[in-house]
């Protein structure tokens, strides 16, 4: 599989990560150099084979039902690069 | 099934809904904080909910049991095995930066509704799936000119998405729809079913297509949150689908948004744009198994659900189809129901209840619980009814006396001597007398005015304040004049 | 007192029950040992006042006859931990300034045990990487130098910063975290002892996430024994963390019994790579020499998949990190750039500029293995394979008690080398990542020294949750190899 420019833009804007022109041709480049050593995985028969949900064999343990935490809106926001009033301030959102 | 019509003929609606119903728990799906209504912003949330750097989800075992318990309710498919995955996309208020919900593996299959409509008809409407979810937070857009606020109180509350099968026809029916579900819920207490308090919220989706051909593209309008609105929802979107369509142009499955103040929806293509959510199973969490002996039990512990009810009060206390479903629509209602009619003449007191009873309730706006006539005093009054101690039209004023004093039925009657006069002597005595005082209203009953008969029940009555028993009043009449 | 940051950690333990020095003199001489080795840029956040005040309310215990198992040690902690009040940065620019309110499960119990933190040390950015030279606090330099050459050597990766900073005796003993080797690698780049135990076994609540099917913390020292002693204190069921395993967590010291006699020792064929030095073949022969000696019996096994294990890792934890990253979004905490443009604008700004070159490789990757028509080819692909790779340990340990092979396939490399070549970098991890994708413990002891006077390191793996036997051969194995080779910088 190989990656060029347009793929990159596409899955940067997906993971809203900024890349530059100027990085963008090498980025596709080692991506696709990344992804074509992985597929050698391809060659892999996996018929019938169930993909690992993990690696620990146990049930998902379930908590009981009581509040047993927050109440602490100072330590939620304590490190917000900018908060008010209480809220977490972002640039203005419109639908 | 209803059509609409449009320039080139019928056209019908094909709906869906996805409902968000908020699950009845004290903590969130997957922290302990506190799931409470309107408290201080950013006050009940922990730092999983606030999605700090190493935090990992916990499930809560009630967010999991009342899934459980929906699904029962629902007749569904109860998945021994479900998978949390996560919805990969920002958002301002996700702070994860992705959603944990449920995809490929949801916790609940196919299930089906009743729907009750108008004319006392049903119809089935099949549920496609139900998956736990996480709710997101809430971003304030009116409170500062150039930024959106973040409270994360409602970030990680726990969500059921209950997805029905393309199965409704009309805003009637999606509007039935969300009734019966809601009043499933409640009956189950699973979820409040609050519209106007978001913990139950509806998105549409609506294709059209001509009679018996297949389905067209659909559009999923989201964030209704009202039955009425639901329904306006649909008028709406249907017409202008019919338009788009007649004048020979296509419908793009898009994301639409609700707009209550204008009734109307417009496109969201800003969230349409390169969509591509990369669900995969959540690498904190593992499968969730189910225990079957388990399941068995809250289902052994599931109560009696207004299908159910609804049946028992036809068969077992011979209501008509109409009567049953208006006192089952409400728990409260149906169980109030049950105590007066039990041990007395149910039909009577189904008449009673709906009736006088409701009438009496809408007009002070009392709720059920603190009304001033509880069932036991109604019962009362049906009794005094039944033996003959009062009559039918003395009952109605009694019980106005008892709205508006909360006593006994007994007592009032007691009283205000309303008790009904049944011995014949006393009658037979009142009516000689008439007859004596009156003598040409006799002769032109004997001339044939049978019309008369009335004027002289009218005098016994008022010599009687209506307290006498007017069957008997008749019989001694008929008999005396005869 | 002189040479206290010369002796072991176990050691130091003795020393302190015996009285014959404190907390507060054993923390002061590593104080000054860090100091001194700021040159190797092995921590990012120096602690020194926070230690002291540890130390004394350490000497105050155990004058109250409460000494913990780590009562009055001075440790260092990976980056990667948050620690409560105290800067923490993952190694990345999107960190910058975020100071937890809340402690790590795993140094909480560190704490509780009785040590003392004497700094943050550095790691590649969100642990993504072999040589620490991703960090945007910049590389570790190997305190080991290839003899006459004095060109800067990488200390491995990710948890360089540790591994440099316990082998230049700054610290007793640090914590590590391993995702797919960055515990072992280190330790055997810098002739140190690393250990990552089975996932499940430490609570990974409190460290900031790469991969979380595979993250998990442990203990670099610089003997076997120090890491049973470390471990013992990390380890522990969480209910904070859904994949930690509620089973007792045994007295490691007393599995190091030093006796392997009947034990049954697997030799994986499939480890045998071409191109692979020949100094780290005959120093894997060495090693299988050593356990015979001590009456193990060595049987080769298979492991067929091997070969695929780097691919499949490489699709599994970016897939994970790209969702596990999408938090750093400068709303809650760290940098925030471009907060006046929209939204998306300041996202994007943010995690452009906030994250490195590699851990922006890496999102993308996973964002690309995971987006609509890739998942099955990929993703699920990968998931599939690893299941084979586990299949292959379930059958090779119904034969054999332990696995021996080496670390890495080449010793410490230079500074700046294969940066330019993403999968040279990724080849590093060809021996320790299988062992990851399974979950199973694995040790890396230092066993030699290359023709260029580098250590090097040989892995012992073992089953799910039986740590004790992989330190017990470990034990042997160190026994053995006497290694008392010492870094051409050491901060004493
Ligand atoms: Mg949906
Ligand atoms: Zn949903």
């Amino acid at each position: 599989m190989s990656v060029d420019k347009d793929i990159v833009a596409k899955i940067a804007r997906l993971a809203r990560v900024r890349v530059d022109e100027s990085q963008s041709e090498a980025l596709a480049g080692e991506l696709s150099n990344i992804l074509g050593w992985i597929e050698q995985l391809s060659e892999l028969d996996t018929e019938g084979v169930e993909p690992m949900t993990s690696v620990v064999s146990m049930k998902l343990p379930l908590r009981e039902d009581e509040v047993t935490d927050g109440g602490y809106p100072d330590r939620v926001t304590a490190n917000a690069p900018e908060a008010a009033h209480g809220f977490y301030a972002v640039p203005k959102v419109v639908e | 099934m209803a059509t609409i019509k449009g320039k080139t003929g019928e056209w019908e609606m094909v709906i869906g809904l996805e409902v968000h119903a908020q699950v009845i728990s004290k903590s969130k799906l997957f922290s302990g904080a506190s799931t409470e209504f309107g408290a201080a912003p950013n006050s009940q949330v922990s730092l999983v909910d606030a999605a700090m750097p190493g935090m990992l989800p916990v499930l809560n075992r009630a967010a999991v049991e009342q899934a459980v318990r929906t699904g029962l309710g629902l007749k569904a498919k109860i998945n021994m095995t479900s998978v949390f995955e996560r919805k990969n996309y920002f958002y301002a208020d996700l702070p994860q930066g992705y959603q944990i919900s449920q995809y490929l593996h949801p916790i609940v299959g196919e299930g089906s509704i009743i729907l009750d409509l108008e004319d006392g008809e049903t119809r089935e409407v099949g549920i496609e799936r139900l998956h736990l979810e996480q709710d997101a937070g809430k971003s304030i857009h009116d409170q500062h000119p150039t930024q959106s606020y973040i409270d994360l109180n409602r970030s990680g509350v726990t969500l059921m998405e209950i997805v029905s099968k393309p199965d409704m026809r009309s805003a009637e029916e999606a509007g039935a729809y969300l009734r019966k579900l809601r009043t499933i819920l409640r009956y189950l207490g699973t979820c409040d079913g609050n519209m106007d308090e978001g913990s139950m919220r509806a998105d549409v989706n609506l294709s059209m297509r001509r009679p018996g051909e297949d389905m067209g593209t659909r559009t999923e309008t989201k964030n209704v949150n009202s039955i009425r609105f639901v329904q306006q929802a649909i008028e709406q979107e249907a017409r202008r689908q019919v338009e788009v369509l007649e004048a020979g142009g296509e419908i793009r499955q898009e994301t639409r948004l609700f707009d209550g103040m204008t009734g109307k929806s417009r496109s969201m293509r800003s969230k349409e744009e390169a969509h591509d959510y990369r669900y995969f199973p959540d690498p904190d969490l593992l499968p969730l198994e189910l225990d079957a002996a388990w399941v068995e039990s809250l289902k052994a512990g599931l109560p009696e659900l207004p299908d159910e009810k609804k049946k028992r009060f036809m068969s077992d206390f011979g209501l008509p189809v109409y009567d049953a479903g208006v006192l089952v629509a409400d728990q409260e209602t149906a169980t109030f129901f049950e105590s007066v009619a039990k041990g007395r003449d149910a039909k009577l007191a189904a008449n009673w209840v709906i009736g006088d009873y409701f009438g009496a309730l809408n007009k002070s706006g009392a709720e059920l619980g603190a009304a001033p006539v509880d069932a036991e005093k109604l019962g009362g009054l049906l009794d005094l009814l039944a033996d003959g101690t009062i009559s039918g039209r003395i009952a109605k004023e009694v019980f106005e006396a008892m709205w508006d004093s909360g006593q006994e039925a007994a007592a009032i009657v007691e009283a205000k001597g309303l008790t009904q006069i049944s011995d014949s002597s006393e009658i037979e005595g009142l009516v000689d007398d008439i007859i004596a005082n009156n003598p040409k209203q006799v002769d032109m009953f004997k001339g044939g005015n049978e019309k008369i008969l009335g004027w002289f029940v009218g005098q016994v009555m008022k010599a009687t304040q209506g307290k006498a028993n007017p069957g008997l009043v008749n019989q001694v009449l008929k008999q005396k004049l005869g | 007192m002189a040479g206290l940051t010369e002796i072991t950690l176990a050691e130091a333990r003795a020393l302190l029950a015996k009285g014959e020095t404190s907390s507060k003199e054993l923390t002061a001489a590593h104080i000054a040992a860090v100091e001194a080795a700021r040159p190797l840029n092995a921590f990012i956040t120096e602690t020194p006042d926070k230690a002291l005040e540890m130390a004394e309310a350490s000497d105050k215990r155990r004058k109250a006859g409460e000494a913990g198992p780590l009562e009055g040690l001075p440790i260092g902690m990976k980056d990667l931990f948050c620690t409560e009040g105290v800067l923490t940065t993952a190694g990345s620019h999107i960190l910058d300034g975020f100071h937890p309110t809340y402690e790590s499960t795993v140094s909480r119990n560190m704490w509780d045990a009785g040590a003392v933190l004497l700094g943050k040390t550095n790691l590649d950015e969100f642990a993504m990487g072999s040589s620490n030279m991703t960090s945007h606090y910049g590389g570790v330099e190997n305190p080991w130098r290839k003899s006459g050459d004095n060109r800067p050597l990488v200390p491995g990766g990710s948890s360089g910063g540790s591994a440099a900073a316990v082998a230049a005796r700054c610290a007793l003993g640090a914590t590590g975290t391993d995702t797919g080797g960055s515990i072992r690698q280190p330790a055997a780049f810098c002739g140190i002892v690393g250990m990552k135990p089975t996932y499940g076994r430490c609570s990974r609540w409190g460290i900031v996430a790469f991969a979380s099917s595979l993250d998990q913390a442990g203990p670099m020292a610089r003997t076997v024994r120090d890491n049973a002693i470390l471990l013992g204190a990390m380890a522990g069921y969480d209910a904070k963390d859904s994949t930690s395993v509620n089973v007792a967590v045994p007295d490691y010291e007393a599995a190091l019994t030093g006796d392997i006699k009947g034990m049954k020792i697997g030799i994986p064929k499939e480890y045998r790579i071409d191109g692979m030095p020949t100094e780290i073949d005959q120093l894997w022969l060495q090693g299988i020499k050593w356990v015979e000696d001590a009456g193990a019996e060595v049987v080769e096994i298979s492991l067929p998949h091997t070969h695929y294990a780097l691919p499949t890792y490489y699709i599994i934890a970016p897939a994970e990190a790209s969702s596990n990253l999408a938090r750093y979004d400068g709303v809650r905490y760290g940098l925030r750039e471009g907060a006046d443009g929209t939204l998306d604008e300041m996202y994007e700004a943010t995690r452009g500029k906030g994250f490195g070159a590699e851990v922006k490789r890496r999102v993308l990757i996973g964002t690309y293995v995971l987006s609509a028509g890739y998942y099955d080819a990929y993703y699920n692909k990968a998931r599939r394979v690893r299941s084979l790779i586990a299949r292959d340990f379930d059958q090779a340990y119904q034969k054999v008690d332990a696995i021996l092979t080496p670390t890495a396939p080449s010793a410490a490399f230079g500074m700046g080398d294969k940066m330019d070549d993403p999968i040279a970098m990724y080849l590093n991890d060809v021996f320790t990542v299988p062992a990851s994708l399974a979950g199973l413990p694995g040790i890396s002891i230092p066993a030699g020294l290359s023709q260029d006077g580098l250590p090097l390191g040989l892995q012992l793996l073992g089953k799910a949750f039986d740590e004790e036997t992989v330190l017990r051969v470990a034990g042997v194995l160190e026994e053995a190899a006497g290694f008392t080779a010492k870094p051409a910088f050491l901060a004493a």
